[in-house]
């Protein structure tokens, strides 16, 4: 006799969870120069200047701002991209 | 000294003596935090198929610390993890910048003279600029409320001086760049 397995069913928060994108985060801080991050958002994500502007000024004021969403495996390629240029930045599921 | 354009893209400076040696310090004294490129990438090819352990802790100095970031906030084995990965390549970067940046004033160290730079060797000063003020603002611990025209008795009014100076020539750099758009 053994008793029945349990059917590993996945867990619907985790898929759920798995659906989630990924969001590459800049944080603020007090060294980068407001011209030189718009010029590396507009380099590396092809932003047109009003947007890289807008993200940047997000960053300035409140502390962070998401700059592109996407895959894990495309925000960690962000994310490194943004450390290169000397940005601040982190991925986190959104 | 400060940039300007130049013909087919390029930007061009003319830099003071002192200038060169002060910038060629710098970038040295730059690539010596980085590490040695043997340091952080001792075995190529077991690098190359993942037999080598990477760094795992962000590195104790703060200015480093401030080069190599964490790439996950709150998720400390995430992190170990990529950095393992990526940490190499960061380091090797931002060596390759200041490498060109040097390259480029070895010309006019003890002389000074006129700096031409191409759009690539431009973009290295670039970075290289930026991670100098990231190096000396960790140092410094500025916030953006702090003074940079402090009085000659206060002990870092000297680097305070070289961080705004260095501030100055990367608005005079980017303001002679038009970004390029994804590559």
């Amino acid at each position: 006799m053994t008793a029945p397995a349990e059917l590993d069913l996945p867990d619907l928060d985790d898929a759920i969870d798995e659906d989630r994108p990924w969001v590459a985060i800049v944080w603020n801080d007090p060294v980068n120069l407001m011209s030189y991050v718009t010029h590396v958002l507009m380099e590396l994500f092809g932003y047109p200047r009003s947007h890289a502007e807008k993200l940047m000024l997000d960053v300035h004021h409140k502390g962070r701002a998401a700059v592109s969403s996407g895959t894990r495996e495309q925000m960690e390629h962000d994310v490194a991209r943004l450390h290169a240029k000397g940005l601040w930045a982190t991925l986190q599921q959104d | 000294m400060r940039f300007k354009k130049a013909r087919g893209g390029a930007v061009r400076a003319d830099l003071e003596a002192v200038e060169a040696d002060v910038l060629a310090t710098l970038a040295s004294d730059l690539l010596e935090l980085l590490g040695s490129q043997e340091e952080t990438d001792a075995d190529p090819l077991a690098a190359l198929v993942g037999l080598t352990d990477g760094p795992v802790a962000p590195p104790d100095d703060p200015a480093l610390a401030r080069l190599l970031p964490d790439a996950y906030g709150d998720d400390p084995a995430a992190a170990t993890e990529f950095r393992r990965y990526t940490e190499g390549d960061l380091r090797a970067g931002k060596r390759a910048d200041a490498g060109a940046v040097l390259s480029s004033l070895a010309p006019l160290v003890g002389q000074g003279g006129r700096l031409v730079l191409d759009r690539e060797t431009a973009d290295a000063w670039l970075g290289c600029l930026n991670d100098l003020r990231l190096v000396l603002g960790t140092r410094l611990e500025v916030t953006e409320e702090t003074d940079l025209h402090v009085g000659d008795d206060d002990p870092r009014a000297h680097a305070l001086q070289v961080y705004g100076w260095l501030g100055w020539l990367q608005e005079s750099l980017l303001s002679c760049l038009d970004p390029l758009g994804p590559r």
